[in-house]
């Protein structure tokens, strides 16, 4: 039997050449492992946020403290955020699928830094251990939101300073990837794969690692400042001593405004995938979702403003601001547009990743679509910090990038394990999880609206019964999360085993000679002469002889 | 992961044209790039810390002038010459390096790390003088609201200044820290003519850091020269630094 990437000794290592499998997890440099092991982290951290969101939603239920005091409540959620944000979302699809697809699409070895991308790897670990230590020392984690605005949080006696030192290092942990995978692309390309003939996957990677380079920094710094402040009390953003707090919130939305970029792009990237897979049709204007993934990544660096409509920014400026963001909504729309005219006429097969492609479609839409509301200056007045903006962003990111990255979990399983799920299981946790979302995030748009405010731990009693539906929503989601990682843990092991190409999918990640991929992935690197989705009746075009990886088609 | 029996991979393609497989391994212009677009990053994160600065100084322009008149130019002028010196060492090890003059390579390294101590050194004796006139993080003058407090303005520009000096020395000494591991790659035999990437990405950090000083310079030091607050003389600059040693006696 032919070995795979998972097998005792197939792998490289950063140091020295350990016997046990321990150590060569621990020490390897191999993309696909990097991958794995960023997946079981990540999703370690996702299942502790949930379950915080979880015990904040059954506070919520009635009116009043139930069981938490306000101060919990504020820890609560700010752990919450800084879990699914830096520990979750922002490594997410990057540090998973980019690590293990990525060049596997492109044709490559691995990618350009092995070692670095080990290194990468621990420095995440770190930034997330040091995150995790202020549960437990001081006066507790912090207690700001995962906004951390000055003046409040120079102020609080909560452990503000090692969040803030986590997230500082976990930003580099970012940085670092994002400039491996932009020497990665640039570099090792398969001969003949100009960037006009790669996996829409592989654009969508690209044009995030140029945010996740060029925005990051400014966190970084920010971030120093604000722990300078605390230790040394610079003054830069205390009003005390003439420094100015909302230059804080621009500093900070400069970064975090291009992160949700950063977030969302990879994740369309693996629509742009799923969809003419399970179409068996050639994606539609494959030019124009890849300039659309470079496009917002670039207007998303110019509409951080509109997080700032509240706080006495000039009006000319809210105006400009509010403009520019209605721009990033047409690139986005571009995509859509695409993806829908490739389903039209083509074959379409209701795979669990395809259903987590639609259901995303819808859940994405309206997450975008009420972005576009509260991007006028007046609505915002309105709804800025009530449940309204709090359900946009859960529709946004839970709906729309971590449906995706679930979608991606279900169709390069099969790649990752060389097994398949159980299908029909998956399917049904789909549904729960889908009926369950909307169930807990669409009547916060209503409470929202009726003035909701948001961070509070207690309510008004004309409240109570979006929260209770919400918390049955809350309910039946997690159930549904619970049977979906059930699913996908047991076939690990016993799922049925399978070929390399189960989907039938046309991209190189699927023409590799043996499933799981053996270590150095393709057995010779092949000449890339060809569009990245050619289907004709319904069956791939370009066919090869993985031993030569010549086509034979 | 040796890489030097690495050989490179043909792919073939249709027609029969042979293509030559870059791999991770053995690329030169990889790593240039990675490098570039590190100090990218750099780049920006000073970039984000002078534009606070430029905020602060349009808000409290003559507090800044104020401020920066009381900063030594005689240190942190010399300081500037010794940065453009190591500046140079450094592009004349790398060029000895080319060479193939691993020894006259190694010469220059050196002399670059003893001039970024001495940089280091004065640096300390500035912000020690700096101290000595009650001006430092956390002492009174930089703290609102007592007898000793300075104006905003002041309190904003004496906080960048150690901000943004101290993070600039953190990189002074890291760069150190990572000239003394290329001198032990070069000794080890890692680091030769033939592949001296990390030589070449050493040289460019070091320009970053010595390009970012020229902007500190001038941005802090030059803004209050010339005016009537500008007490700054070599004889006031010995005398105090001849002080420094029994300041501690004297309060
Ligand atoms: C399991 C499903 C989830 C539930 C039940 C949930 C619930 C909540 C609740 C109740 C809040 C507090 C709202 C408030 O009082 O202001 C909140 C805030 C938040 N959630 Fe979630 N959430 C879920 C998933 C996610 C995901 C997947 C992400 C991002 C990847 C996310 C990101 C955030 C952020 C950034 C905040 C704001 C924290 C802050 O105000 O500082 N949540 N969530
Ligand atoms: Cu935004």
């Amino acid at each position: 039997m032919s070995k795979s990437y998972l097998d005792l000794d197939q792998t490289h290592c950063a140091i020295g050449h350990p016997k046990t499998a321990f150590w060569q997890w621990m020490l390897t440099v191999d993309h696909k492992r990097i991958g794995l092991m960023y997946a079981a982290v990540i999703f370690t951290f996702f299942f502790v946020a949930v379950a915080t969101a979880f015990a904040m939603r059954l506070e919520l239920f009635a009116p009043g403290a139930q069981f938490m005091d306000g101060d919990t409540f504020n820890q609560a959620f700010t752990l919450h955020g800084v879990i699914m944000i830096f520990l979750f979302i922002i490594p997410g699809v990057p540090a998973v699928f980019g690590n293990i697809v990525m060049p596997l699409m492109i044709g490559a070895k691995d990618v350009s830094f092995p070692r670095l991308n080990w290194f990468t790897f621990w420095l995440y670990i770190t930034g997330a251990l040091v995150a995790l230590s202020s549960l437990w020392s001081g006066e507790g984690f912090a207690d700001t939101g995962w906004t951390f605005y000055a003046p409040y949080s120079l102020t609080t006696n909560t452990n503000v300073i090692t969040t803030l030192v986590a997230a500082f290092i976990l930003g580099m942990a970012s940085i670092l990837t994002g400039l491996n995978f932009l020497v990665t692309i640039h570099r090792l390309r398969a001969p003949g794969m100009d960037f006009f003939k790669m996996p829409l996957f592989v654009w969508g990677i690209y044009a995030t690692a140029w945010i996740q380079l060029l925005a990051t920094p400014v966190i970084g710094i920010t971030l120093v400042l604000a722990i300078l402040e605390k230790y040394f009390g610079i003054g830069i953003f205390d009003p005390s001593k003439g420094g100015d707090p909302v230059l804080f919130e621009h500093l900070f939305w400069i970064y975090s405004h291009p992160a949700v970029y950063l977030m969302i792009l990879p994740a369309f990237g693996i629509m742009s995938e799923i969809i003419p897979t399970f179409s068996r049709r050639e994606v539609f204007g494959y030019r124009t979702i890849a300039l659309s993934s470079a496009s917002i990544a670039g207007i998303g660096y110019l509409v951080w403003g509109h997080h700032l409509y509240t706080s006495g920014m000039a009006d000319t400026a809210k105006v400009i601001f509010s403009f520019l963001t209605f721009f990033v909504a047409i690139p986005t729309g571009i995509k859509f547009y695409d993806w829908v005219f490739t389903m039209y006429k083509g074959k379409i097969i209701l795979t669990t990743p395809m259903l987590w492609a639609l259901g995303t479609i819808i859940t994405f839409t309206i997450g975008g679509l009420t972005g576009v509301t509260i991007a006028m200056v007046g609505v915002d007045i309105h709804l800025q910090d009530t449940y309204y903006t709090v359900a946009h962003f859960h529709y946004a990111m839970l709906g729309g990038v971590v449906f995706l990255l679930f979608a991606g979990l279900h169709y390069w399983f099969p790649l990752m394990f060389g097994r398949m799920y159980n299908e029909g299981h998956a399917k049904f946790a789909f549904y729960l999880n889908f009926i369950g979302f909307n169930v807990l995030w669409f009547p916060m748009f209503i409470a929202g609206y009726y003035g909701m405010p948001r961070r509070y731990f207690d309510y008004l009693p004309e409240f109570e019964i979006y929260h209770q539906i919400s918390f049955v929503g809350a309910v039946i989601f997690i159930t549904g999360l619970i049977t979906m990682f059930y699913v996908l843990i047991r076939a690990i092991k016993n799922g049925e085993k399978v070929g390399p190409n189960h989907w039938n999918a046309t991209t190189l990640e699927w023409h590799l000679p043996t499933s799981p991929p053996p270590l150095e992935n393709h057995t010779k690197v092949p000449y890339v002469d060809f569009m990245p989705y050619e289907y004709h009746h319904g069956q791939p075009v370009v066919k090869f002889d993985y031993e030569t990886m010549k086509r034979i088609d | 992961m040796s890489s030097h029996a690495y050989v490179a991979e043909i792919a073939t393609d249709r027609d029969g044209n042979e293509h030559v497989v870059q791999g991770w391994q053995d690329d030169m212009y990889g790593a240039k790039l990675g490098f570039w677009l590190f100090m990218f990053t750099e780049v920006l994160m000073f970039g984000a810390m002078f534009m606070t600065l430029t905020y602060y100084m349009m808000l409290h322009e003559a507090d800044f002038v104020h401020a920066s008149a009381s900063l030594n130019r005689y240190l942190g002028g010399f300081n500037t010459v010794v940065l453009l010196i190591s500046a140079l060492t450094m592009g004349l090890g790398l060029l000895k390096m080319r060479h193939g003059d691993i020894k006259g390579a190694k010469t220059m390294i050196w002399a670059t790390i003893v001039l970024a101590f001495l940089f280091l050194g004065v640096k300390g004796v500035e912000w020690s003088l700096e101290y000595s006139h009650g001006v430092f993080l956390g002492l009174d003058a930089l703290q609102p609201g007592n007898e000793h407090s300075k104006p905003f303005g002041q309190i904003l520009f004496f906080g960048m200044y150690f901000t943004m000096t101290g993070i600039h020395g953190v990189h002074i000494l890291g760069g150190i820290g990572i000239m003394l591991w290329l001198l032990k790659r070069i000794n080890s035999g890692k680091v030769t003519p033939e592949h001296h990437i990390l030589h070449f990405n050493i040289a460019l950090y070091w320009d970053l850091v010595h390009l970012i000083w020229v902007f500190v310079f001038p941005f802090y030091y030059m803004m209050g020269a010339g005016t009537e607050m500008d007490t700054a003389t070599l004889s006031s600059t010995i005398e105090a630094i001849s002080h420094l040693g029994g300041s501690n006696e004297h309060h």
